[in-house]
């Protein structure tokens, strides 16, 4: 009886894998990692994108900028995502060549937790001197002055940054840097830079991370990328721009930041301080990275659908998901690059 | 019908069951026993192999930062200075504070489950309740952590701060993500190991011991606290060194709620870090150099977890000795 039942199991279990294994055999699967920043749009499109081309499977992966160029140079994915691009010398270990192509574009945002405070304004030198642990309470006549009217608590501000190397710090450290000589003499621009020691800070993974704290720890700042604050429902900083105006996050904010930048060649562009009355400073994009050779052309010839698909079906959800639309002229130069990928 | 057949079965069968093993079953029997033997031995040489690999790929930072990386603080990716002073510091106090808290909770309803206070079936189902909290993931403790038990805190901790200000547990404000969430809920954490462990050895204390003591007049908490917990301290303190050990390892939980901030403070309120969580956050976007340099702490933790299982089985055998000889 147990040996005949056995023997059943066998067979259908057997049955089931060959079935499976045929059923996959027609399909192309793309696997890519990097970023978590476009991780929500990201996943909504490829899922989106499959949905539209059966047979066609993104796996994505959002392990972060650092650890997606890692695999791309190993080998291990087909494509990879990255806030931060690519190093010179990184590009240089790629044999055949490598495409970046930004893809969406997104903002960095201050968020705060501040019981009874909203509507908060922070000008240029009172959010440099948060992160050089200069401004440590919120009462600071720094803050106070751009807030004429708000009570302010002397509640003691908790700096919460990204525990793990990111490209969302890496963007906002580009900023700070480019406004303060001060905070790129001594902190500089990195993925995970040595803040200074005195200041008041905690650390947390991900950007999801960093929103739960600043959502948890009294008298939080942090910076995390407008999407995940949007979705969190987090109270973010209008900042002040290069003009002095007070730009609140949000897409016409992040239109005119990107409308004032020109894409080079190598289709890497930083929007590290845009002009512009109405632009929100700090500002990128995000770029996904194709090796220029493949050696399967079935599966570069999908890469290239994927992502003309993601320029001409994705843009339009980018807004509603907290995302800044490429400009028209760029995706015309993107889909121009596109053709590269063989 | 039953009944009668199992007379049969036995009575005519009664004289197989003496008979010598076939060879068959000696087959089996030598089948079972190397099989057993791979598979003790596999066990051992697996941990030596991590310990070779992470050794290996530690050597390089090892040699170039020496024991000097154990008592520095600084860590700068950018200029590849590493110390990991802070991370050992966060390391031993969390798992302390954790291990005085969870033990004196565990080791506490152990003796509640186990001499009686209650009705048998309801003993059964606490202490599955107790066991329960084991199967609870990592990362749900994180967030009961942040959502659930950060805001009950935050009042106490500010109150204590504002008025015992002064006194070195309490002398910086919490933010909420610090020492103290993470301490409570680890040593929540390793709760069900300890209770779990314990029971076991108060269970264990023959009857006869008890009834000895009850005989020679003693109250029931007498009993409980002179005879009955020193008999089975060996076991309770095997339960106290591997809830250590778990509390020494956590990562997620921990990652989550400590604050990740290289601090060496002794306040209960100050963010800290631990080695575990160092490692979780540091090494998906690490480098060849900073990877060296992770392998490094990662044998730190190894060694921290060794000395203490071995403190801990030095402590067992002690005791157990001394409850022999009584």
């Amino acid at each position: 009886m147990k040996v005949r039942k056995f023997i059943t199991i066998a067979a259908v279990s057997l049955a089931l894998t060959v079935a499976g294994s045929s059923a996959f055999a027609g399909k192309v699967k793309l696997v890519g990692s990097g970023a978590s920043f476009p991780y929500p749009i990201y996943s909504t499109w490829f899922s989106q994108f499959s949905k539209a081309n059966s047979g066609i499977q993104v796996n994505y992966q959002s392990k972060g900028s650092g650890a997606g160029i890692r695999d791309f140079l190993n080998g291990v994915v087909d494509f990879a995502a990255s806030d931060a691009a690519m190093k010179e010398e990184e590009m240089a270990k790629v044999k055949d060549g490598v495409q970046l192509l930004p893809m969406t574009a997104g903002e960095v945002v201050l968020a705060y937790n501040l019981k009874g405070v909203k509507d908060l304004k922070l000008s240029r030198k009172a959010y440099t001197g948060i992160f050089l642990g200069k401004v440590k309470t919120w009462n600071d006549p720094l803050i106070a002055d751009a807030n004429p009217g708000m009570k302010l608590p002397a509640t003691p501000i908790t700096v919460v940054a990204r525990a793990d190397s990111s490209g969302t710090t890496y963007v906002l450290t580009k900023h700070l840097s480019a406004i303060s000589p001060e905070f790129a003499e001594k902190v500089g621009v990195a993925k995970q830079p040595s803040w200074p020691t005195d200041i008041n800070m905690i650390k947390s993974p991900k950007n999801a991370g960093v929103n739960a704290s600043i959502k948890r720890a009294t008298g939080a700042i942090g910076y995390t990328e407008y999407a995940y604050a949007r979705m969190a429902k987090l109270n973010m900083v209008s900042l002040e721009n290069k003009e002095g105006s007070y730009v609140a996050p949000g897409l016409t904010g992040g239109q005119a930041a990107l409308a004032n930048v020109e894409i080079p060649e190598n289709m890497i562009a930083w929007v590290s301080d845009p002009a512009g009355k109405d632009s929100y400073p700090i500002a990128t994009y995000t770029w996904m990275i194709f090796h220029k050779k493949y050696a399967d052309a079935g599966k570069a010839r999908v890469l290239r659908k994927m992502v003309n698909y993601c320029l001409d079906n994705g843009q339009a959800i980018a807004d509603q998901m907290g995302y800044i639309p490429l400009p028209a002229n760029v995706i015309a130069q993107v889909k121009v690059a596109a053709e590269n990928i063989k | 019908m039953a009944a009668e057949n199992r007379e049969e079965s036995i009575l005519p069968h009664a004289e197989t069951l003496a008979a010598p093993p076939t060879t068959v079953d000696k087959i089996f029997d030598k089948c079972f026993r190397t099989l057993t033997l791979v598979f003790t031995w596999a066990t051992v040489l697996l941990l030596a192999f991590i310990v070779f690999r992470i050794g290996g790929q530690a050597l390089p930072a090892i040699k170039e930062y020496g024991l000097g990386l154990l008592v520095s603080s600084d860590w700068d990716v950018n200029n590849n200075q590493f110390g990991i002073w802070p991370q050992i510091w966060g390391t031993l106090y969390s798992s302390l504070l954790a291990l005085v808290l969870g033990g004196f909770f565990g080791i506490t309803i152990a003796i509640f489950l186990t001499q009686d206070f209650l009705p048998h079936k309801l003993e059964i189902i606490l202490k599955n309740i107790v066991e329960l909290l084991a199967a609870i993931p990592s990362v749900v403790y994180g967030l009961w952590g942040i959502y659930v038990l950060i805001p009950i805190l935050q009042p106490t901790a500010d109150k204590l701060h504002s008025s015992f200000g002064w006194f070195p547990l309490f002398s910086t404000s919490f933010s909420g993500f610090g020492m103290f969430s993470a301490a409570l809920v680890l040593s929540i954490m390793i709760l069900p190991t300890i209770a779990a462990i314990s029971q076991d050895a108060l269970r264990a204390v023959p009857g006869k011991t008890k009834e000895a003591a009850f005989g020679m007049g003693t109250t029931r908490w007498e009993a409980i606290l002179r005879v009955i917990l020193p008999t089975a301290s060996g076991g309770i303190s095997g339960a106290l060194v591997l809830g250590l050990g778990r509390a020494l390892g956590e990562t997620m939980a921990l990652a989550m709620l400590v604050g990740n901030s290289a601090t060496v403070s002794l306040s209960l309120f100050s963010p800290a870090s631990t080695l575990a969580a160092l490692l979780a956050l540091n090494f998906p976007e690490a480098d060849l150099n900073q990877t060296g340099v992770l392998m490094y702490a990662a044998c730190t933790l190894l060694l921290i977890t060794l000395v203490v299982n071995m403190l801990g089985t030095l402590i067992i055998s002690t005791t157990t000795t001394k409850g022999g000889e009584r």
